[in-house]
């Protein structure tokens, strides 16, 4: 189910959150108001963090992570750091990167399984993605732009990218990626797709000005409709009580 | 180029939603589909659609501020200009990319103009949009035709053109000067006078120019003065009225002139006694014994002038019982002279007694034995003139050969048509003369247009149109004709049928 909502009069809600299939981190703001529509969706499954990140809000655009592992920029104060590790699950390695390109959430695009990142990555920071999220990484170019964790905003199931974006790339990305892609825009026509909107596995949240129209193209192709959220965090328990034992 | 070798991905772009309304779309800058844009976004926003302008009805036209009227006729191309003109700039906001006429019923007073403009919106979306201007057409009399209605016969200026000789020959060609050159053309009034003609005008400028091309093809002195005629003291506006007086000089073609000493010294020396060639904007003289040519501009002229001793109403005709040839031909201002030695006697002596002159004369190229000519008597003349007396010791010749004469074969042509015809001014006639003028005047048009007809220089400046009326008579098999110069037919201009309704022609706009 695709929910819309504002932070501060602002339609930019990819920017002010972060959404895994295993935690919410979420930016402070002046009112309750968008952490209580967080909340009321996501906290009977997963924990919802309010937090900063390098003392900033945009915490959506400077992190990147999945339900493996959450990477951090190398500004982030220690005691961000330890809140972040105390609040999130143990499954989930909260790992400081040390990046020139410090906007991690504009340079990584991830799911589970699957990572594209910025063509000029250090060679290091793609070890420490595989190594700490567990994926495979891939360096690609989003419709001519570099920033793939701006343009392009995929989960497990399905992923949404640049309206520019032309047929045969996007064939190319799918099959990367391995799950099927659409190009369409958020926010009544912006073409940031990943500061528009975050998406997991059975829920996504947009900004208030998203069009009836783009609202049914992203529920369809995340496959949001029939998505029910408590089998898929039952399934990752199943997998982790395999693991204790 | 590497480019040649890269193997490069072919891209196709595909369709997105338009995030309103849901139809597939190429993606844009707005990513929304041209309707919906469309709806979001009125480029046309703050552009004037409503504009009120002023229009004569009587000289149809249109008043564009501070003080001048631009003529146009509805859906014209000058009336679309004034239109978008009238807009504002309208390239500061929009980019113009059309603009059309919508037909509208012409007395309702509105003209609609459809413009189409682009403009930038959204991200770098350019969207194209057409919209109508409604202009409401008020009557108000413009300035000159308000000061037309109130007195028709108000002129502003006027040039008197006058010339102190006893014949009309110089207005003659100067008309057909004027009708080819629409010099006459702003004038709105033309009266013919003794000795001259006078144009009236509306406007200064346009006598000024007029007497600008009169002095361009005629040795012209000239003055002006102005006659307060209002004054508005709150706004210091003066009122008058400018009269030119153009006076052109009395030296004609074909005219014998004896030089004051002054004038010929510095000329040269040119003999005393000449001939008139040409008359241009300056006077081509020519000395008939020694075949010596000087130009003397209009300044020169009338910083001494001269009359002429003999004028062509003077011609007595002679006939040349010999030549011979003394030198070789001389080519001077287009035409060719060659000194002879001649024997001719005058055609009324001719028969009855033995009067035989022996001169020298110029037109050596054109006389033959038997051939009539015209010149001038000396012989038996009894000048009057001032400037004679001043040389002491100066003998004329017997008679100065001027030009051939073709009368004998005139009189067998007399009363026929001719193949061409020449257009005249609108002009009106001083009817204070008697009526004896009205045939002096029948004779001196006539003797122009066979002037014309022997001097193609002469045609040069000048339309002859086709005489339809004309029919080629029976007798034209007879080899009487062709020794008369007459004009060729390439030179003759197609008379349109339209030019007869030339002056209607304004009232037949539709």
């Amino acid at each position: 189910m695709a929910t819309r909502l504002m932070f501060e009069n602002s339609c930019e809600v990819g920017v002010f959150s972060k959404l895994t299939n295993a935690y919410c981190l979420v930016a402070i703001g002046g009112s309750e108001s968008f952490y209580s529509t967080f909340e009321a969706e996501l906290a009977d499954h997963i924990p919802v963090v309010k937090t900063s990140i390098a003392g900033t809000r945009i915490v959506g655009r400077i992190c990147a992570g999945n339900k493996n592992g959450l990477l951090l920029p190398h500004n982030t104060t220690d005691q961000e750091l330890q809140h972040l590790r105390n609040s999130l699950p143990d499954q989930v390695v909260v790992q400081r990167v040390d990046e020139r390109l410090s906007a991690l959430g504009n340079c990584i695009a991830c799911n589970d399984h699957v990572a594209l990142t910025h063509t000029d990555l250090d060679r290091e920071t793609e070890e420490l993605i595989a190594d700490v999220l567990g994926v495979e990484v891939f360096r690609q170019t989003i419709a001519g732009n570099i920033l793939v964790g701006s343009y392009c905003t995929f989960s497990n199931r399905g992923g949404l990218v640049h309206p520019h974006t032309s047929i045969e790339d996007l064939d190319e990305l799918s099959t990367l990626l391995q799950v099927p892609l659409v190009a369409g825009t958020v926010n009544r026509g912006s073409e940031v797709i990943a500061a528009g909107m975050v998406v997991n596995d059975w829920t996504a949240f947009c900004g208030a000005d998203t069009t009836a129209t783009e609202l049914s193209v992203i529920e369809s192709v995340f496959k949001l409709r029939e998505a029910q959220p408590t089998a898929i965090v039952d399934e990752m328990r199943k997998s982790l009580i395999d693991s204790y034992v | 180029m590497a480019d040649s070798s890269m193997f490069t991905v072919p891209q196709t772009i595909g369709h997105i939603l338009c995030c309103k309304c849901g139809v597939p779309i190429v993606p844009n800058g707005a990513n929304m589909c041209v309707t919906c844009l469309r709806s979001e976004v009125d480029i046309t926003e703050g552009l004037k659609k409503h504009v009120i302008i002023m229009h004569c009805p009587e000289c149809d036209s249109y008043f564009e501020p501070p003080r001048t009227w631009i003529k146009a006729q509805l859906e014209s191309k000058e009336l679309l200009k004034f239109c978008i003109g009238k807009l504002g700039d309208l390239t500061k906001k929009v980019r113009l990319v059309d603009a059309s006429f919508v037909w509208t019923e012409p007395h309702s007073k509105r003209i609609k103009v459809k413009l189409t403009v682009q403009k930038e919106v959204l991200h770098g979306a350019i969207l194209e949009q057409s919209y109508i201007v409604e202009y409401v057409q008020q009557d108000h009399m413009c300035e000159s035709c308000t000061r037309i209605q109130a007195n028709p016969d108000q002129w502003v200026a006027a040039v008197q053109l006058r010339q102190h000789v006893s014949h009309r020959r110089t207005f003659f060609y100067l008309e057909q000067l004027i009708l080819k050159h629409g010099a006459a053309s702003q004038a709105i009034k033309i009266k013919q006078v003794d000795e001259g003609i006078d144009f009236f005008f509306a406007n200064r400028s346009h006598a000024m120019r007029f007497v600008d091309f009169v002095g361009k093809v005629s040795p012209l002195r000239n003055r002006h003065d102005k006659q307060l005629v209002s004054h508005d003291p709150k706004s210091n506006n003066y009122n008058y009225k400018y009269t030119f007086s153009a006076e052109i000089c009395p030296i004609c073609r074909e005219d014998l002139i004896c030089l004051p000493p002054k004038v010929a010294a510095s000329l040269g020396n040119l003999g005393p006694i000449v001939i008139c060639t040409k008359v241009t904007d300056r006077i081509a003289l020519l000395d008939p014994f020694t075949l010596r040519h000087c130009f003397l501009s209009a300044d020169q002229y009338w910083r001494v002038p001269f009359k002429s001793l003999f004028t062509s109403r003077q011609f007595v005709e002679y006939i040349v019982l010999d030549v011979e040839p003394v030198s070789n031909e001389v080519d001077f201002g287009g035409s060719k002279y060659k000194l002879a030695d001649v024997q001719v006697a005058r055609k009324s002596d001719f028969g009855r007694n033995d009067n035989i002159f022996y001169v020298r004369t110029h037109l050596g190229h054109l006389l033959n034995p038997g051939d009539y000519a015209l010149g001038y008597d000396t012989y038996g003349a009894n000048s009057n003139d001032m400037e004679l007396d001043k040389y002491r010791g100066l003998t004329l010749p017997e008679a100065i050969l001027v030009k051939k004469s073709y009368g004998e074969k005139r009189e067998k042509k007399r009363g026929k048509a001719r193949q061409w015809k020449l257009k005249s001014l609108d002009m009106e006639v001083d009817e204070s003369k008697g009526r004896s003028d009205k045939d002096k005047i029948a004779s001196e048009y006539e003797e122009f247009l066979r002037d014309l007809e022997e001097n193609p220089e002469l045609r040069f400046n000048i339309s002859l149109y086709r005489n339809r009326e004309y029919e080629p008579s029976e007798i034209a098999s007879v080899t009487t004709g062709e020794d008369l110069p007459s004009v060729p037919l390439e030179e003759l201009l197609a008379d349109l049928d339209m030019s007869d309704e030339e002056d209607e022609e304004n009232g037949m706009r539709d």
